[in-house]
């Protein structure tokens, strides 16, 4: 089986992220860039499969130089090579122009099976990415999955939500994002990070994947930033004083907000 | 704050990166778990440290391990003492336990053990000590008769064993014969017929991993463990405490940088006659005096392990490194402590129990009067 992870390196959730002043888009130089966890399980959950069986793992990603440390980070966990899409055209590229670039390099990759990716990125946050690229690739997409089966040319996916849960399956190829319940991802290990130095990474610019500058970047995307502001900082809050009535005022200040 | 470490090579970086990951990840968040009250054994966690490759990494790649210059190795135990003392010695406990077979194990007895107990399959004590024979390791009396088939019979008391009951094997030395020429080394497994463990010692630190005695009552070794010759115990036992000092040197300098971060962020924070502590010049120079200790032990052990990297003598130098190492933890800890005044010796700050682990480094794997023996003994013409 062909396995594709897509993986994303994004800004530490710990460090400031900011927006750049001049086109408003990320400012990659203002914080620590970390390969994001959700990806981490979308690795571990293709590596899985790859034990169980049989599976050749390619990671892929779309993102400037330095992406290469999350590229290494997947590798050393245990995916076999990886495609990485640097180009400086892609910059500041949408959801939609970056789905177009991901369609197009999974094309690279040969006889795909599955395309694994997390279901929501902790930077953009669209959480669309397996719905698009599904429909670029026309394969049916099985998105938020907490638990996944691929077996006999079909995966089955569960789906968790606050209504309920979905039992989704679909025949191979197809896209599955997965979310935060599915496994724990294992830790590289020492071993993985010196194999990894020697797994082959196929670095490609749009040209190789027969995209024009117009139909990706900040040109060829359909949405724009057009301002923003950071978030107010938080408020002092609302104190109550307890008298003997603590209890009830919780309880009425949570109804009042409809979280009981 | 990380260590601002010089490391010889990429590779060394990357593993720095890894430990600092698990450890902030699998030690960090449960430290404090298992080491409250009485302690609670850490299940799984040396599964995990094997599985990413930390438990052999001093040993040949060969049998699976990582091949690291020991000025490597002993900075990854460092990053996990910082975050969990007791976990770092048992790592270092376990590199000493490996030692006897990876140094003087015949072919045969690497190929059959030491693949997984690098990989932390089999996890590894020393049993040296005994009850009255601690720093003069040459009374010990725990005996081994050989059998008609070759065989050996054990019969005896032994004490101090960190991971004791816990561990897979221990490095065990018994008496063959008389006489400081008279000691032989085993690889003993930790479930054989015939060995019990004691109830493990109530200490003042280190909670999480037993420290046990062990009583052979006859417990019978095969000829293909006993490692080296007959006779050669002492010269192994000594030789492996030569780089198992340096790890806990290694483990000393964790905890100390731990106690100094903890110091300094709460100099940072709390507000005494309307200033911060830090900026008080008193506290300042506690602080300083703290850093100045850290540097320099640190400066200290990988001075030594440098010199053992090079294939030079180190054992003065390992000595020294372990003194001056864990005396300084004794006191950055101490010091710890005093920063935080009142709040520094209660349990909701780490700083009381990087104290309490602190006393036992200057004590195990040689006593720092032992250290002083060592140091001068190099100096008698």
């Amino acid at each position: 089986m062909n396995i594709v992870v897509l993986i994303k390196q994004v800004p530490d959730t710990w460090s400031e992220r900011k927006l750049s002043d001049g086109d408003k888009t990320l400012d990659r130089a203002s914080s620590d860039a970390v390969l994001d966890e959700i990806n981490e399980r979308a690795v571990e959950e293709a590596l899985k499969i790859k034990e169980a069986g049989d599976a050749e793992v390619t990671i892929l990603t779309a993102g400037p130089d330095r992406a290469t440390d999350a590229i290494r980070k997947a590798l050393s966990m245990g995916a076999d090579k990886a495609v990485h899409v640097n180009d400086e055209a892609i910059h500041g590229s949408d959801a939609i122009a970056t789905a177009k670039v991901l369609a197009k390099a999974i094309g690279t990759v040969g006889d795909v099976d599955l395309v694994l990716a997390g279901n929501e990125a902790t930077d953009g946050r669209s959480g669309a990415m397996a719905g698009m690229l599904g429909e670029l690739l026309g394969w049916p997409s099985l998105t938020h999955a907490n638990e996944l089966t691929v077996e006999n040319g079909t995966a089955k996916a569960k789906r968790e939500t606050d209504e309920g849960t979905s039992d989704l399956e679909a025949s191979l190829p197809a896209v599955v994002s997965v979310g935060e319940k599915i496994n724990e991802p294992r830790y590289p290990s020492f071993k993985g990070i010196m194999a990894a130095k020697k797994k082959p990474v196929t670095t490609l610019g749009i040209a190789d994947l027969g995209l024009d500058a117009s139909e990706v970047g900040l040109a060829g995307s359909l949405v724009q930033v057009d301002s923003f502001a950071p978030r107010p900082p938080k408020s002092g809050g609302q104190k109550v004083e307890d008298e003997g009535d603590g209890g009830a005022k919780i309880a009425e200040y949570l109804v009042g907000q409809k979280l009981i | 704050m990380a260590v601002d470490r010089l490391l010889p090579t990429d590779e060394a970086r990357a593993l720095i990166e890894l430990t600092r990951e698990v450890a902030d990840k699998e030690l960090a968040t449960r430290v404090d778990d298992h080491e409250r009250g009485d302690g609670t054994y850490p299940e799984g966690l040396f599964r995990t440290l094997g599985e990413t490759g930390l438990l052999g990494l001093p040993y040949p790649e060969e049998y699976g391990g990582g091949a690291q210059p020991y000025e490597v190795y002993l900075q990854v135990l460092e990053e996990l003492a910082a975050r969990w003392a007791t976990v770092a010695v048992t790592t270092s406990v376990h590199g000493l336990a490996c030692f006897p077979v990876a140094t003087f194990g015949t072919e045969e007895q690497k190929q059959e053990w030491l693949p997984r107990m690098l990989a932390g399959e089999l996890v590894g004590g020393y049993s040296l000590s005994e009850p009255h024979a601690g720093s003069d390791a040459a009374a010990l009396r725990c005996r081994a008769e050989k059998d008609d088939d070759g065989d050996y019979r054990i019969t005896g008391e032994k004490a101090w064993i960190t991971h004791g009951g816990k561990a897979d094997f221990y490095a065990l030395f018994a008496r063959t014969g008389e006489g400081s020429r008279g000691v032989t080394c085993f690889l003993a497994p930790g479930h054989t017929e015939g060995l019990t463990f004691g109830r493990p010692e109530e200490k003042m630190g280190l909670h999480a991993v037993p420290t046990t005695s062990a009583t052979w009552d006859g417990g019978l070794l095969s000829a293909d463990r006993r490692i080296g010759d007959e006779g050669q115990g002492l010269p192994i036992a000594f030789a492996a405490l030569d780089s198992g000092r340096l790890g806990i040197a290694a483990c000393a300098v964790g905890l100390a940088q731990a106690a100094l971060d903890a110091a300094v962020d709460y100099a940072n924070e709390r507000q005494t006659f309307g200033k911060r502590i830090v900026d008080h010049q008193g506290l300042g120079f506690v602080l300083a005096d703290m850093a100045a200790a850290v540097d320099s032990a640190r400066a200290t052990y990988l001075d030594a392990a440098r010199r053992k990297d090079a294939g030079v003598p180190y054992s003065r130098q390992a000595s020294v490194a372990k003194l001056v190492a864990t005396d300084a933890a004794m006191k950055v800890t101490t010091d710890a402590v005093q920063v935080f005044g009142g709040a520094g010796y209660t349990r909701d700050f780490p700083v009381e129990r990087y104290m309490r682990e602190a006393k036992i480094m200057q004590i195990f794997e040689g006593t720092n009067q032992i250290q002083r023996l060592v140091i001068s003994r190099h100096f008698a013409r």
